[in-house]
């Protein structure tokens, strides 16, 4: 590569395209395999984290929701029925106010 | 220090030994350098830092469990946020490969590409539809483009009031070189009809609840056309990370990263506007300047965002640092236009009463980083506020303000860092 981008550098300096088109020396690509991490991170225990831990971890890790800053009830309820409607989320209805109750307790804003 | 591994760094540094006086010899040798080397080891003795998020949670743990990846800020392990390390925009004007931030929407991610079997569709509104192999995008004219890659909501855990999503601070960006084929070489060969309006283009990823919406974006023809949005197959002289988006993402140069879909596999040329919930409905704006409203405000026209505006930042001198009464001090950074290049980085030591000119870095492309640096003397040991402004060379520049809308995107307000002086 310390080939090809030395010419690219000079010819940059002229061209009014913000390309450059280099024909020679082309990448070898390599096929790929790896291990994602996964996380055992589970909400906070408190009235309703059985609730978040059975209908939230599916689709995504707990730290998402710990990192949120403080949000009010209504902006908790927004949320949880956007991973209902936007997002598909399949959790029972039943469980959406203890869900929305828990999220206040550990991020509300009052 | 950070092992600066990525071969496009170091080759950045051969072919340019002594432009700026920013070589990583000057970085190493410099106050600016030690300050830093030695908070970067703290933060890894620690394995966690802190982001000053008004009101928090501020603090995140950094992470090297991703593979190809190196040390990052863990906004969430799955599906993977993943933030760039401030420090590491002080060090090139190009963000190594393993430093690049990550973001997928959903989990199922396939971990394992094959390049005989990788297959890439472009059907719809053709004349033929294609099955291309890698070997078929490599054997394609090479282009190369230097670009910056920043999320729609980079920066939003400084939106007040704060709203909900990845609460990112300003490291879910990062400037690379692209090496590809143009998209517009792809859609020739396929043969787009009359009639075409849009093109939406689809990678591998998928959702774990079979009925959420599939990740997809589009973009309007005749800006697929235009010769400049590419697919890529390598960024800083090596192949993508798989986290990237290997073996092929979309690059858009100038617009969110929201675009750029990754492990791009399927485009689909449209006869109609695409109404999928990730091109209608995700990812909107107030169609307002500079995408603010006030809190609350409802009944505003959202627009799918789109071009990105400038921005700067100094990368050197941290909020809270101290900086030496009387004596030249050195202030240098990054600037990126948005849509355009950058024209002009003007610097202020008192909080925004006067502005002087940044000496600018070696132009990389209008779409890449470019790297700044003023001397100043500060007279007295008053506390200031440093500010950095960049305009483009369309004469846009950052505003006075912070913007805010409902989704946090589109941050790009004058940066302030506090110093103390002694």
């Amino acid at each position: 590569m310390t080939r090809t981008l030395l010419p690219i550098a000079l010819i940059a300096g002229f061209a009014f395209a913000p390309f450059c088109v280099h024909a020679e020396d082309k990448l070898i690509l390599k096929s790929v395999s790896v291990e994602l991490p996964n996380s055992d991170r589970m909400f906070p225990d408190g009235p309703g984290s059985q609730a978040a831990n059975g209908n939230c971890l599916a689709c995504h890790s707990a730290g998402m929701v710990l990192n949120q800053p403080a949000m009010s009830k209504a902006q908790w309820d927004a949320e949880v029925n956007k991973m209902r409607t936007a997002y598909k989320a399949p959790i029972d209805s039943k469980d959406v106010a203890p869900i929305v109750d828990y999220l206040v307790s550990i991020r509300g804003t009052n | 220090m950070a092992r600066l591994r990525s071969v496009g760094v170091a080759t950045l540094e051969k072919a340019n030994p002594s432009h700026f006086l920013w070589s990583r010899r000057h970085f190493l040798s410099g106050t600016g350098g030690a300050t830093l080397a030695l908070a970067s080891a703290s933060a890894w003795a620690q394995a966690t830092t802190k982001l000053p998020l008004p009101g928090g949670p501020d603090e995140r743990s950094i992470t090297t469990a991703f593979p190809q990846k190196g040390a990052l800020i863990l906004q969430r392990t799955r599906p993977p946020l993943l933030e760039t390390p401030f420090e590491v925009f002080d060090q090139s004007v190009f963000t190594p490969n393993d430093r690049f931030f990550v973001r997928w929407h959903w989990a199922l991610i396939p971990t394992e590409v094959k390049f005989d079997t990788f297959r890439l569709a472009v059907r719809g509104h053709v004349t033929r539809n294609l099955s291309l192999t890698l070997n078929d995008i490599l054997a394609l004219p090479q282009v190369e483009l230097a670009a910056v890659n920043q999320c729609s909501g980079n920066s939003r855990g400084y939106f007040q009031p704060r709203v909900p999503g990845g609460q990112w601070s300003n490291g879910s960006m990062g400037n690379a070189r692209w090496t590809g084929v143009r998209l517009k070489d792809v859609l020739d060969r396929a043969g787009v009809k009359p009639g075409a309006v849009q093109v939406r283009f689809n990678g591998m990823d998928e959702a774990i609840v079979p009925d959420a919406p599939d990740f997809m974006k589009s973009l309007a023809i005749d800006h697929a056309r235009d010769g400049e949005v590419m697919l890529a197959y390598a960024m800083n002289g090596e192949q993508l990370p798989l986290l990237n988006g290997f073996p092929v993402r979309l690059v858009v140069p100038g617009w969110y990263s929201t675009y750029w879909v990754k492990m791009l596999n399927d485009i689909e040329v449209l006869d109609q506007p695409d109404t999928n919930f990730w091109t209608k409905t995700a990812y909107t704006i107030p169609d307002t300047p500079n995408a603010n409203v006030r809190p609350g405000e409802t009944g505003v026209p959202m627009v799918p965002i789109n071009r990105m505006v400038p921005r700067s930042f100094i990368t050197n001198i941290k909020a809270g640092d101290t900086l030496p009464v009387g004596v030249p001090t050195l202030a240098r950074g990054i600037a990126f236009g948005g849509d355009a290049g950058v024209s002009r980085v003007d610097f202020s030591n008192d909080g925004g009463k006067n502005w002087q000119h940044a000496e600018l870095g070696k132009d990389e492309g209008k779409y890449s980083f470019r790297q700044w640096q003023i001397r100043f003397v500060l007279p007295d040991t008053a506390g200031r506020v440093l500010m950095v402004r960049c305009t483009s060379t369309k004469g846009e520049t950052q505003p006075d303000t912070p913007n805010w809308n409902p989704s946090g995107f589109m941050r790009n307000v004058i940066e302030q860092t506090q110093v103390v002086v002694a």
